[in-house]
């Protein structure tokens, strides 16, 4: 098993019960020109490092749940419901 | 100690206050620029920057296939390119490269995935690739070994088999560009790692590592794994997820095995080497990460898959398994040419997990690049550019498991 994420409902799973939905971005406002919405839909932070992503669980409470992790050592620093956490 | 040093391949510097171009990425794609760079266009004041030791990023980690059969009219005459160049490099770097051109299929499981191989096999024929269909017969004429029975759970139906395509000793692709390099005094700097790049009115001007700081007239980056995080530093951002990639290599075995096989419904690929050992390749970990750890359950499913195909090494052990770090774009194309933002900042990124085929040819067209300023016609097409025009290049039917 490479690493577990506490899924909030369900405790600590095994990642490959999960799938993963990329890094938590912030959309653009739906006043911006269409040259941002095209950054937004390819441009990645790809941090090496701590970030916020989206899990789903799909083999448990099938909920979408945002973990921050460290993607260098895959350490799952905590995991949230949306809307439990104000950001 | 006289012998050894007097035989090194390539010769260690002090860093130098500039260059004309700089390299971040001692890999196969940055030695292939930096030799091309020096002897197609006499541009020898290049350094080579590598944060570990030569080959020990993607060009020391991959399964070393090379192939041209892909599906889009962009990338098959490409890639197709690089083979050839490939076919050529042994006698020209005058280094032996193991290149066994043993052949190449690819398995179908499926009515959809024959038809996707279809399509694969027309377009590589209009653009002269040798690539054809081949029904069950000629797939057990070609590997014995091979289960086709028609009893197990992904029964093979037919496979695209691809003669000019084969493995390559990888290590010595390193080691044969980095010597004629260094020949051409072409400087290689390893254990020197790049910690930031100061841009300047829309210019990379300064290159600062851990040894020093270099100004340079260009900059490459030439990274895999770690394309983003060069990318940031001049202020270039990409539509890059990087995800781990695992590989594994079994004990040696009597040779059997002289194709390599690929399964993209069974999400596996392997050959075996010329040592006899089997080197079996999985799919992506399905989740972003840098970290290079191996882990069981992509072991278990190279395994399981392995046995799917060939059932009668249920019995071998397994002597390694590493993973790489792959930069995955949205099209399963690569990024090959200048920066929007920076205009002498090169990339040759986005690499996925089929970079070390096109190596050759990806040096040879960014070294045109960076030396005319004109890029040439194989790469125009995977222009950074074309994420905000939306030409993308589908190659993901034929990139994404097949190597």
């Amino acid at each position: 098993m490479s690493f577990l994420i506490p899924c909030p409902n369900c405790g600590n799973r095994s990642v490959y019960e999960f799938r993963f939905g990329g890094e938590v971005q912030a959309p653009p406002t739906s006043a911006a020109p269409p040259g941002d919405w095209q950054k937004h839909r390819f441009n990645r932070v790809n941090a090496a490092g701590v970030q916020a992503e989206w899990w789903f669980h799909r083999s448990g409470c099938r909920q979408w749940m945002q973990a921050v992790r460290n993607t260098v050592s895959n350490e799952v620093l905590e995991s949230f419901l949306p809307g439990d956490k104000q950001e | 100690m006289q012998l050894f040093s007097k035989n090194r391949m390539w010769r260690q510097h002090e860093l130098r206050s500039s260059y004309d171009v700089v390299i971040v990425g001692a890999g196969v794609h940055g030695l292939a620029a930096a030799y091309y760079l020096g002897k197609k266009h006499g541009v020898r004041k290049v350094a080579l920057l590598d944060k570990s030791y030569l080959g020990a990023g993607a060009s020391g980690r991959n399964t070393a296939i090379l192939r041209s059969n892909y599906r889009t009219p962009e990338g098959i005459p490409f890639y197709d390119a690089s083979l050839k160049l490939y076919e050529g490099l042994s006698r020209e770097l005058d280094w032996n490269l193991l290149f066994s051109q043993c052949g190449h299929l690819t398995l179908a499981h499926s009515d959809s995935s024959v038809t996707g191989l279809r399509v694969r096999a027309e377009n590589n024929q209009l653009l002269g690739v040798n690539s054809r269909i081949i029904g069950r017969e000629e797939i057990g004429n070609l590997v014995p070994s091979l289960n086709l029975s028609e009893s197990t759970r992904y029964p093979i139906l037919a496979a695209l088999y691809h003669p000019p395509g084969g493995i390559i000793r990888h290590d010595a692709v390193v080691w044969g560009l980095a010597r004629a390099c260094d020949r051409m005094g072409i400087e290689i700097h390893a254990f020197t790692e790049v910690t930031s790049i100061i841009v300047e009115n829309h210019r990379a001007v300064q290159v600062i590592t851990n040894r020093g700081r270099v100004a340079a007239g260009a900059v490459l980056n030439a990274t895999a794994g770690w394309a983003t995080t060069i990318s940031r530093m001049a202020g270039v951002p990409l539509p890059i997820v990087t995800h781990p990639l695992q590989a594994c290599v079994t004990e040696p075995l009597k040779p059997f095995l002289d194709t390599v096989i690929v399964s993209a419904t069974l999400h596996v690929y392997l050959s075996q080497t010329d040592k006899g050992e089997l080197v079996i390749g999985a799919e992506i970990d399905p989740y972003q990460s840098y970290s290079m750890k191996s882990t069981l359950p992509t072991l278990e499913q190279m395994a399981t898959y392995t046995l799917e195909l060939f059932p009668q090494l249920h019995g071998m052990r397994i002597l390694r398994q590493w993973a790489g770090i792959c930069d995955m774009t949205p099209d399963f194309a690569p990024i090959i040419g200048t920066s929007q933002e920076v205009s002498n900042f090169y990339m040759d990124v986005g690499w996925g997990t089929y970079g070390f085929k096109a190596a050759p040819i990806s040096g040879k067209c960014i070294a045109e690049l960076i030396a005319t300023g004109k890029p040439p016609g194989l790469i125009q097409p995977f222009s950074p550019a074309r994420f905000e025009t939306g030409n993308l290049v589908g190659e993901k039917a034929a990139a994404a498991v097949s190597h």
